[in-house]
């Protein structure tokens, strides 16, 4: 089963951090990146950028409407997400806690996959 | 992370809005600022046995909220303790507090907490110091170190500066506290940004041994820019800030060689430019431009972003350049702008054209550095020596860093 870890974090905080700080926890991540990439289990991953950078295209309407911002105001906001290949919950949820220790604050909402389309674009 | 430092970075990314909050509710800077101090103790105190609590800001501005209200009570009774009842204040008007919260309060009160700091009678560099000690909180030894003052000095001028602000706020000329109307926020909002490219200024224009101390100047500027947007999201001007600080800023780790000495954009490594911050750079800028109300910054950041979108000096879109330089003449007309439209020119049509576009500024930009920088090396370029050199020994004379005047002095060598 292929399940998407959502990223969750208070934006400001995260922007408060200083490049020593930000650079720590990359690292920290990085060491588990690499074990889980090792182990066939890391899909794609990306880290969003701020969510002053986002635009929402509301297509509830016709013509859609373009706004400015992420498509709600929330207390936290959707920083990044992994796509994670595991047997179950229970191993999603260990991946979870096991990248929480390395980066922690915030939250990580686990979210099995219904499908999956990859494109073969790279960044 | 440890739990201290995590508590520390969310009171710092807390703190504009809580102290926004409290200077509404008390209306007076200094015991706003006490109120957010004393609630930041009981956070230290409270946050590690109980957990952080889901809204930091919305916990501070209640915390210390109660804390101001039990100070000014005490006051009020001359020093008496007061009774027990003051203390047990509603314990749970917390979640209250934070349901009447909505982004709309917090928008207008970070404004003026920020428009407070630019009263036209401060001169910029204090405007600078009060915002980065209030609204940001650093300590008035770090803003004392980047401005290369003593500690004693910066307290004197800091509170020098907030007296001028109480006067203000007392007085006729206050900033309001009731909801500002659109044209007023309009203004609010070019005054504070014009603030904020001030301390991201303060932070890149220095060099060489101040260029590290001051870098937190220009990370302080842009998470403050990232605030306002997220706040007023459909600004273009406001991402067009964003974007130029972002540019700007991206090319830091190129800008000096190992002893300090400027290198100058086409001689820089790009590799080590921080294509991140080039991304969100281009990003909002893209973002910025889909709403054709060109501004001032929009067109800089649009001038920054041709110079991150090229991978070698030679593949610079001057002609580009050129243009965007021309719209900002017509937008923010000075006579510096077009110093550097000329240094578009000399790439684009040679020196002589762009001498004779510099030559008219000599009245108004005599005593501009980059000014005899410039025309002394279009004079090089043409091969008119004696000028050249006169030029670049004004230069000196005018150089307000070290770095300045030692790449100057390069020029000189290279002429003989």
């Amino acid at each position: 089963m292929f399940y998407a870890l959502l990223c969750y974090h208070q934006e400001d905080v995260v922007c408060a951090w200083t490049k020593e700080e930000d650079d720590a926890v990359m690292a920290r991540l990085g060491i588990v990146h690499e074990r889980l990439a090792a182990a066939g289990k890391l899909g794609p991953a990306a880290r969003l950028l701020p969510t002053t950078a986002a635009t929402t295209l509301r297509k509830d309407q016709d013509p859609p409407l373009v706004l400015d911002g992420p498509f709600a105001e929330t207390k936290e906001q959707l920083l990044g997400f992994y796509i994670l290949d595991c047997a179950d919950l229970e191993e999603a949820l260990g991946i979870a806690r096991e990248l929480g220790a390395a980066n922690p604050g915030g939250c990580y909402e686990v979210r099995p996959v219904g499908l999956f389309v990859d494109g073969g674009a790279r960044p | 992370m440890d739990e201290a430092r995590t508590i520390g970075t969310t009171l710092t990314a807390a703190r504009p809005q809580a102290l926004a909050a409290l200077l509404r509710y008390f209306r007076d800077l200094d015991l706003a600022e006490e109120a957010f101090q004393e609630a930041c103790l009981r956070a230290l105190k409270s946050w590690p046995q109980n957990g952080p609590p889901r809204d930091p800001a919305a916990w501070l501005i209640f915390v210390g909220r109660n804390v101001a209200l039990d100070t000014v009570r005490r006051r009020a009774r001359q020093s008496e303790l007061p009774p027990e009842e003051v203390f047990s204040d509603t314990e749970d008007a917390e979640t209250e507090v934070a349901a009447r919260m909505d982004g709309a309060h917090y928008r207008d009160d970070v404004l003026r907490l920020l428009f407070i700091c630019c009263h036209p009678e401060l001169p910029s560099t204090q405007q600078i110091a009060l915002a980065l000690r209030i609204v940001s909180g650093l300590s008035v030894g770090q803003i004392a170190r980047a401005f290369l003052v003593s500690e004693a000095a910066m307290e004197q001028r800091l509170t020098r500066a907030k007296a001028r602000i109480a006067r203000a706020q007392s007085g006729e000329g206050g900033v309001p506290f009731e909801p500002p109307g659109p044209v007023e926020r309009a203004e609010r909002l070019g005054a504070v940004a014009a603030m904020l490219y001030l301390v991201f200024n303060e932070g890149y224009s220095a060099a060489g041994d101040q260029a590290a101390a001051r870098e937190p100047l220009c990370e302080e500027a842009i998470r403050l820019t990232r605030l306002l947007l997220r706040l007023f999201p459909a600004e273009p001007e406001i991402m067009g800030l964003c974007a130029l600080m972002l540019l700007q800023h991206a090319r830091t780790s190129a800008r000096f060689d190992a002893e300090g000495a400027v290198i100058l954009l086409d001689k820089q490594d790009r590799a080590l430019w921080n294509r991140a911050m080039i991304g969100e750079g281009l990003a909002l800028l893209d973002k910025a431009m889909r709403h054709r109300q060109p501004g001032a910054y929009q067109v800089q950041a649009a001038i920054a972003a041709l110079h991150a979108r090229a991978e070698t000096p030679d593949e610079t879109d001057w002609a580009q350049i050129d243009l965007l330089y021309g719209t900002l003449e017509i937008l923010q007309p000075s006579p510096v702008v077009t110093l550097n439209r000329a240094v578009a020119i000399s790439k684009l049509r040679g020196p002589e054209a762009a001498l004779a576009m510099v030559e008219p500024l000599g009245d108004r930009l005599a005593g501009y550095f980059h000014y005899h920088g410039l025309r002394g090396a279009l004079l090089m370029q043409l091969g008119r020596t004696r000028e050249a050199r006169e030029g670049f020994m004004t230069a000196i004379s005018l150089a307000t860093t070290s770095a300045e005047a030692a790449h100057i002095r390069s020029h000189l060598d290279g002429l003989k």
